[in-house]
């Protein structure tokens, strides 16, 4: 099991330095120097001196891949091999590895480390420590996702019970209309209409706002209210096939000639088997709910991490955004490898080798 | 004379598909005595799982209903039985094999908990006791090591062992009859005879009536005792086992006889009966068999023949047998006296 | 005379599905509401020159072919009183803050709808269907090299994606065509590489190889037919999810540019309408039902072709 773990952990490996180098892409190679200090100094004419100013002032004048500029190079030339540059390049590259600015201080070796090393650096925009921002802004995320995932799970699940006892009845159709509708409706709808209706409307609900610890559960009740019913109609509506398959199943038909009735094959044998994909899916979901949702936590006044991830959006804060890329890459792989240990858990038919 | 066991009474299903109405079973009447192993035989598509599902009242039911007919288990009749009795039923007083022990067996669950499953479901036993019983039927069914089996997921097993496992499960609460749909088709023909073998010993040893479903003629010459021929939703021939295969009446018996291959004789072509099994939602007129008769007469197409008794315990639905027509009664179309001699070759 | 029994094949399916499909009423009723979108949306790209005012005060103005059915039909659009309800005067659906009339916005956010869904696609599907198609068939390394790419996106959760690109290249309706094509090939050409690798052993596949066949005849004569079904499939479903998306990265100021008419930007500023006094909801209402009923059709659609082409997928 250890060396299953093992195995996938080093797979992921490859896969998260390569989401390093999409950001690297994104961010520091598709946006140039030039148009980031423009961007953060938000106007359209900015003197060249105050360009170079900012530009300097972040290290974004460093090269790209190789910095042949370093001390190093001078060295080189003072050695003036000229048929052996190269190696004295390389020999100028390990003496400045004790302290002199090295072939490797570019923007790409300073973007990967950031990354690799969970060294995010600090937020362009508000100079705060982007690690410590992170943390603090992980616990209200979890506090809106945490309800929403358990609710959600237990709602649907259920209703696709419900469903799946009542098949092929008028009840059974109308559940899978009314799914799909609920399904066609885009989130904002749900979340302006709703946050008009039930809360300014019917001043049912505060509209938004947030606060620490328990008094933060009714400001989260409307928000995990919202989620529930956006989830809802796709959901229901995925289960609702996994176990219809599962009925039809051969070993549903040996159970009703062993005199069962529908309620125990229903709730035992096709739930336990339906569980499988359903687990699946829903494990992969798990470490996501740190990031929070980006439109809740807007919308809801909710200081998460989605929240921060749209402040970012906002102010083309590049460090922010990268660390929160990388973070939702990373947590995917971790939900993947859980999925993976989970299926060989609850189905027996998978063993690890 | 003893009230037979299993007496079913012109049992018709048909499936509502795209297509039309199939008429899966229609009209078929039969009896099973107690202790006794009846077999019913007939090609893929016959309509003789579609009987036995419909015995159990395991028909899917959207596309599928019984329509007509009765089956009566020691005088009741089970299709005027409440859902809830008919259940109870099922697995105590009637148990059922299915065909592909692979898939007929839930993955996740033991061979154990599904057998002791069966148990608490009709017996008021503890954990304890139940796993003793399931642990007994398992070794009368020789599955060795049956204490190791109980632990086991179907996917550890061979599909002979499964095969066992599952017919002691159907067997457990002991039942007065057990259903056998196609139990050797799926495993390899060294297996088979260990199973029927099986099958035929624990028939004695607990003295339950089997109704063996089969298109195999091979395995209803080793263990029936009663055999029953189906042919496009209903019964054609009719007689114990010996009799059937020592003198068919029935044009299709005899072809299905005669196609297959003996020991011994050289023969250049196979021969196969012409033409394919109907299609249950356009039946041809008359005789369904006709089409592919090679005793059909003009008449043939006109009346669809009943199951008569033709001769003393054996019963035909051809009306070109003599003995089909009552003495006396003129009959549309000129008897046969020995249909074998009208074949090409015996 | 293998081809031809493939391609034969392909035919029988389509012809089939269409069959199947007909008969489903609900599945036809939805087809029709979104060829009705489509050409309006299509007929909006046909630049018409017309004038507007009459007499001295005539003026030549740009507009599209629906510009000029509008004008004809309901009337002209132009600028007027703000915030008019629905009903009074000749606003059906009243106007927005501008004074331009909701129902002129609503068919005008069914184009950028449609150039969305269409030129997203017109991008991820050539895409999946390649990249799919050659990793399913020749395997081995340029497999493992294509999966790893696909991987590596799909670890990027898909909106933080389209954020960063969008943020990265800028508002406006192509870059938005180009962002959701990006994020969208990898789902595409995993189920297309699954497809390719089951059918690689089919018999005709191996016939036609045994047969010589080279790979690129076989893969365009034999695999892109029998694979086609699954980017229709795709396309229909996936296409609800880039109209959506919009109205999400609009209102979150990553998606079309400030002066293009679209339902996200209609959604978008219906949250500071709605806590007017009094309140403007109509043109929050007229937007969310013309996206919702463009994504109900589309879903409905969706499914019933699917379950008549290959019911398999309807788990994956």
């Amino acid at each position: 099991m250890t060396a299953y773990i093992i195995r996938r952990m080093l797979y992921t490996v490859p896969l998260v330095l390569g989401v390093c180098l999409i950001t690297f892409f994104l961010f520091e190679w598709m946006f140039t120097p030039r148009l980031r200090a423009i961007r953060m100094l938000g106007e359209k004419h900015v003197a060249e001196e105050r360009l170079q100013e900012v530009i300097q002032a972040h290290g974004w004048d460093k090269p790209l891949f190789l910095n042949l500029k370093a001390d190093a190079l001078g060295v080189a030339n003072q050695l003036d091999l000229a048929g052996l540059k190269a190696k004295a390049l390389l020999l100028a590259a390990n003496a400045g590895l004790q302290g002199h600015r090295v072939v490797t201080d570019t923007r790409f070796s300073q973007h990967m480390a950031r990354l690799l090393l969970f060294r995010f650096g600090r937020s362009e925009k508000t100079n705060e420590p982007i690690g410590r921002k992170i943390v603090n802004g992980m616990v209200p995320s979890l506090t809106l996702m945490v309800p929403i995932f358990f609710a959600g799970l237990f709602v649907s699940i259920s209703l696709a019970l419900v469903v799946a006892y009542f098949r092929a009845t008028y009840l059974d159709l109308g559940v899978v209309i009314v799914c799909v509708c609920f399904m066609s409706v885009s989130i904002l709808v749900y979340i302006i209409g709703g946050q008009y209706v039930l809360a300014r409307h019917m001043k049912l609900f505060p509209v938004y706002g947030y606060a620490p610890g328990v008094h933060s559960i009714r400001f989260l009740l409307l928000p995990v209210l919202i989620a529930l019913l956006k989830g809802l109609g796709g959901d229901v509506r995925f289960y609702r096939t996994i176990m219809l398959e599962e009925v039809s199943r051969d070993y549903v038909r040996t159970a009703r000639a062993k005199g069962l009735t529908e309620r125990v094959i229903l709730f035992k044998h096709v739930l336990k088997n339906a569980m499988i994909p359903i687990l699946t899916r829903t494990v992969l979901h798990i470490p996501f709910l740190f990031m929070g949702s980006l439109l809740l936590e807007r919308f809801f006044g909710i200081p998460g991490l989605g929240n921060m991830t749209i402040e970012a959006i906002e102010s083309a804060d590049f460090p922010v955004l990268s660390a929160m890329v990388y973070l939702g890459a990373l947590l995917f792989a971790l939900g993947n490898l859980a999925t993976d240990i989970s299926y060989t858990l609850v189905d027996p038919r998978v063993r690890l080798r | 004379m003893a009230e037979a066991l299993l007496r079913v009474r012109d049992l018709a299903t048909h499936f509502h598909t795209e297509g039309g109405v199939a008429r899966a079973v229609d009209g078929v009447s039969f009896e099973i005595e107690r202790g006794e192993m009846f077999c019913l035989v007939g090609e893929s598509g016959c309509g003789k799982s579609v009987t036995a599902l419909s015995i159990m009242q395991l028909v899917p039911s959207p596309p599928g209903r019984i329509v007509s007919g009765s089956v009566m288990l020691a005088g009741e009749d089970l299709l005027g039985l409440p859902p809830g009795r008919m259940r109870r039923i099922r697995g105590e007083k009637i148990g059922m094999v299915f065909q592909e022990p692979m898939t007929a067996l839930n993955p996740v669950f033991t061979i154990g908990s599904q057998i002791t499953e069966a148990i608490r479901a009709h017996r008021d036993a503890s954990r304890g006791g139940a796993a003793r019983m399931a642990v007994d039927m398992l070794e009368r069914v020789r599955i060795p090591d049956p204490s190791r089996c109980m632990g086991l997921y179907p996917h550890e097993m061979s599909g002979g062992m499964l095969q066992r496992a599952m017919i002691a499960m159907a067997l457990v609460c002991r039942p007065v009859l057990l259903i056998a749909d196609e139990p050797t088709t799926a495993l390899d023909v060294t297996i088979q005879a260990g199973i029927l073998r099986l099958l035929d010993d624990l028939r004695r040893e607990l003295g339950m009536s089997v109704l063996l479903i089969t298109h195999d003629l091979g395995v209803v010459a080793q263990v029936a005792d009663v055999v029953a021929v189906m042919y496009a939703g209903q019964i054609v021939e009719y007689a114990d086992v010996k009799t059937v295969f020592a003198d068919p009446l029935h044009p299709y018996m005899i072809s299905l006889l005669r196609s297959l291959p003996t020991l011994g004789t050289r023969k250049k072509k196979l021969d196969a009966i012409a033409g394919q099994v109907p299609d249950p939602r356009r039946f041809p007129e008359g005789c369904r068999f006709h089409p592919r008769c090679y005793m059909a007469a003009p008449e043939c197409s006109r009346v669809n023949p009943e199951l008569r008794e033709v001769r003393t315990g054996h019963r035909a639905a051809c009306i070109r047998l003599e003995g089909y027509w009552q003495p006396g009664s003129s009959p549309p179309v000129t008897p046969v006296t020995r249909p074998r001699e009208r074949a090409r070759d015996v | 005379m293998n081809e031809e029994l493939v391609t034969m094949q392909a035919r029988s399916l389509w012809a089939e599905a269409w069959h199947r499909l007909r008969r489903n009423r609900l599945a036809m009723v939805c087809l029709a509401v979104i060829s009705v979108y489509f050409v309006l949306g299509l007929l909006d790209m046909i630049p018409v020159a017309r004038t507007i005012g009459t007499g001295e005060a005539r003026t030549p103005v740009e507009g599209t072919l629906v510009d000029w059915l509008f004008a004809r039909v309901v009337g002209e659009v132009t600028k007027e009183e703000s915030y008019v309800p629905p009903g009074e005067g000749a606003h059906v659906l009243g106007t927005d803050i501008q004074g331009l009339d909701i129902l002129y916005k609503s068919v005008k956010g069914i184009s950028t709808a449609v150039v969305l869904g269409l030129g997203t696609a017109a991008i991820y599907i050539p895409l999946g269907l390649l990249f799919g198609i050659v990793a399913g068939f020749f395997g081995g390394l340029v497999d493992d090299l294509i999966v790893y790419v696909y991987s590596t996106l799909a670890c990027i959760p898909g909106i933080l994606l389209l954020i960063a690109l969008m943020t990265v290249m800028g508002k406006g309706t192509p870059q938005l065509c180009i962002a959701m094509g990006v994020t969208n090939w990898v789902g595409l050409c995993r189920l297309i590489r699954g497809e390719t690798l089951k059918l690689r052993e089919a018999d005709y596949v191996l016939a036609a190889r045994a047969v010589g066949a080279g790979p690129f005849r076989t893969i365009f004569l034999h695999l892109v037919p029998n694979v086609f079904h699954i980017v229709i499939i795709a396309f229909t479903l996936g296409f609800s999810g880039i109209v959506m998306s919009e109205a999400v990265l609009t209102y979150l100021g990553v998606g079309v540019e400030a002066d293009t008419i679209s339902w996200g930007m209609m959604i978008s500023t219906a949250n500071m309408e709605l806590t007017r006094h009094p309140v403007v909801w109509w043109q929050f209402v007229s937007s969310a039902v013309a996206l919702l009923m463009l994504v109900l059709a589309f879903n409905v659609f969706g499914d019933a072709l699917r379950d008549a082409l290959d019911p398999r997928l309807r788990t994956e």
